[in-house]
């Protein structure tokens, strides 16, 4: 967490090499509505936080938007998203690798 | 609170140029950030602006001590849940760093830069972040006025009138009684909400007062996620919910509320135990005051950055705003609360604002593990706000789904809107 924090404060005080980051905070910014603050779930939403390497992450994305696994909604969400912004998504919540 | 209220008020009071930390501006990016109105938009943007941009000095301007959310509001209309468990303080926001001060905003200073406080204490700003609410327009149906509104309640802005005030006069309805709800045409906040009290309301009927009828005037033909509800109604509440649309003379044009009677467009006057008006609504006064509202009595916005379009250096959120076809929601303001920190974080440290993408899930609870819902991403169009193709939608229905997906998917939704309900407000007050 800790590491993160600071990773999060090098990139938003950077230049435009990395001007990525404030769009990294506003797409976690969409989860957290439902999956919490730090992607941890509870009351009976899964948690996302560091459950899949970064390509199963994607790979799951991918299923939801093109129907091949049941959902509730996140089918109807994942379609909204670039594949760029799944990938920086994935880069967030998947495991440290 | 980090500074004591008496120390702020007064560095607030002095000149702009002294107040201001000069070693703040040497962090790049740093500058003071003043939010006015604590509710899903701008406490949304403190707790955001807390975790990502610590150059950011954040002060919050709430009148309220404690904020009372819109939704599951509904569910303690039914009983099933109390007002306690959908109230929230702002002490962790407080705890985080966040300069919280409970006093109304008399006047926004946009030129001079500055917040002046209901005690005389003015706040400056390097910018400023307006998430103010809605106001009911009194008088916009003939008879609704703030004092018809005690026996007809709205149960619609919460800082005016609890929900427990229409949840005493329902459990005080008789067994066989009639509740009335009124329901205005768009845009108006939580477009499903009504449609959710609808349900909430027949739950309750269903257990407590089974001969009783709800009836549903609303002044348009059609609503969020119409199929769903009327399906699941017909499932759930056969013979209790009679919804009729502008086209069957549902517009209600005046209320009575000494002979607790409404009368349509057409004429037609309709007696109600219990009486729910829903007026229509326009961007709360302090916005409108400020000159962020146009003659629609809404706020336009730049899509890119949320700033008005009538006063530079204002960013506005949530539901005061013309966003469609972005629904006045709660998870809407949360999310352009987002955003709009981002761009006056990128703006402070010289940088272009960020792309935008926004959020939205709406879940309505239609009955006891019956969830349904409404999905959308949004992202600036050519002219406002568009959703991206092939995203967003609502639930499937009924006849999409095999019975036993049905009742899971029902179940799930359910079970995922107390989440997002424990997410959200956790992500906000806790």
């Amino acid at each position: 967490m800790k590491i993160r924090f600071a990773l999060c404060l090098l990139l938003f005080s950077g230049g435009s090499a990395v001007a990525q980051a404030p769009d990294t905070a506003l797409l976690i910014g969409g989860c957290q509505g439902c999956h919490g603050v730090s992607g941890q779930g509870g009351n009976g939403i899964p948690s996302i936080k560091a459950n899949h390497s970064r390509d199963e992450f994607v790979a799951l994305m991918r299923a939801f938007s093109a129907n091949e696994r049941p959902a509730t909604i996140m089918g109807r969400i994942s379609r909204g998203y670039t594949p760029e912004q799944i990938a920086l998504l994935a880069a967030h919540y998947a495991r440290p690798q | 609170m980090a500074l004591s209220r008496r120390a702020f008020l007064a560095a607030a009071a002095l000149p702009a140029a002294l107040a201001a930390p000069r070693i703040a501006h040497a962090q790049a990016g740093a500058g003071r950030v003043v939010i006015i109105g604590g509710g899903f938009g701008g406490a949304s943007a403190a707790r955001f602006a807390r975790d990502n941009f610590p150059a950011l000095d954040i002060t919050l301007i709430e009148r309220s001590r404690s904020f009372t959310t819109c939704p599951y509001g509904n569910l303690v209309l039914a009983g099933r849940r109390d007002m306690n468990s959908i109230t929230f303080g702002y002490e962790k926001l407080a705890a985080r760093g966040v300069r919280v001060v409970h006093q109304s905003v008399v006047a926004v200073d946009a030129g001079a830069k500055q917040v002046r406080l209901a005690d005389g204490a003015q706040v400056p700003y390097d910018r400023l972040i307006m998430s103010p609410g809605i106001d009911l327009r009194w008088g916009a149906i003939e008879g609704y006025d703030e004092a018809a509104s005690e026996r007809m309640p709205h149960g619609w802005v919460p800082s005016l009138q609890p929900i427990s005030l229409l949840r005493r006069q329902l459990e005080a309805m008789p067994d066989g009684g009639r509740f009335v709800m009124v329901i205005p045409d768009n845009p108006f906040r939580c477009p499903p909400g009504p449609y959710e009290r609808i349900s909430m309301v027949a739950d309750y009927l269903k257990r407590a007062k089974p001969r009783s009828k709800l009836i549903a005037l609303d002044a348009k033909n059609g609503f969020s996620k119409q199929p769903l509800f009327q399906d699941a109604w017909a499932e759930l509440y056969p013979g209790i919910i009679e919804w009729r649309g502008a086209s069957s003379d549902g517009r209600v044009t005046r209320v009575n509320a000494a002979a607790m009677e409404v009368e349509t467009e057409f004429g037609e006057k309709l007696k109600g135990d219990v009486i729910n008006v829903i007026p229509p609504q326009m961007a709360a006064k302090i916005a409108r005051d400020a000159g962020l509202a146009n003659q629609s009595g809404w706020c336009p916005i730049k899509p890119a950055t949320l700033e008005s379009t009538q006063v530079e250096g204002i960013h506005v959120l949530g539901d005061a705003t013309i966003a469609a076809p972005m629904p006045k929601s709660g998870f809407v303001a949360s999310s352009h609360a987002k955003h709009a920190v981002a761009c006056i974080a990128a703006s402070l440290a010289g940088r272009a604002p960020p792309s935008a993408t926004f959020f939205n899930t709406c879940y309505s609870h239609v009955g006891p593990d019956y969830g349904i819902s409404i999905v959308g991403v949004f992202r600036p169009g050519a002219n406002g706000f568009a959703e991206v193709e092939g995203s967003g939608g609502v639930s499937p229905r009924n006849a999409a789904l095999t019975a036993e997906r049905r009742r899971e998917h029902r179940q799930l939704e359910a079970l995922y809107a107390d989440g997002w309900y424990y997410s959200i407000t956790g992500e906000m007050f806790g």
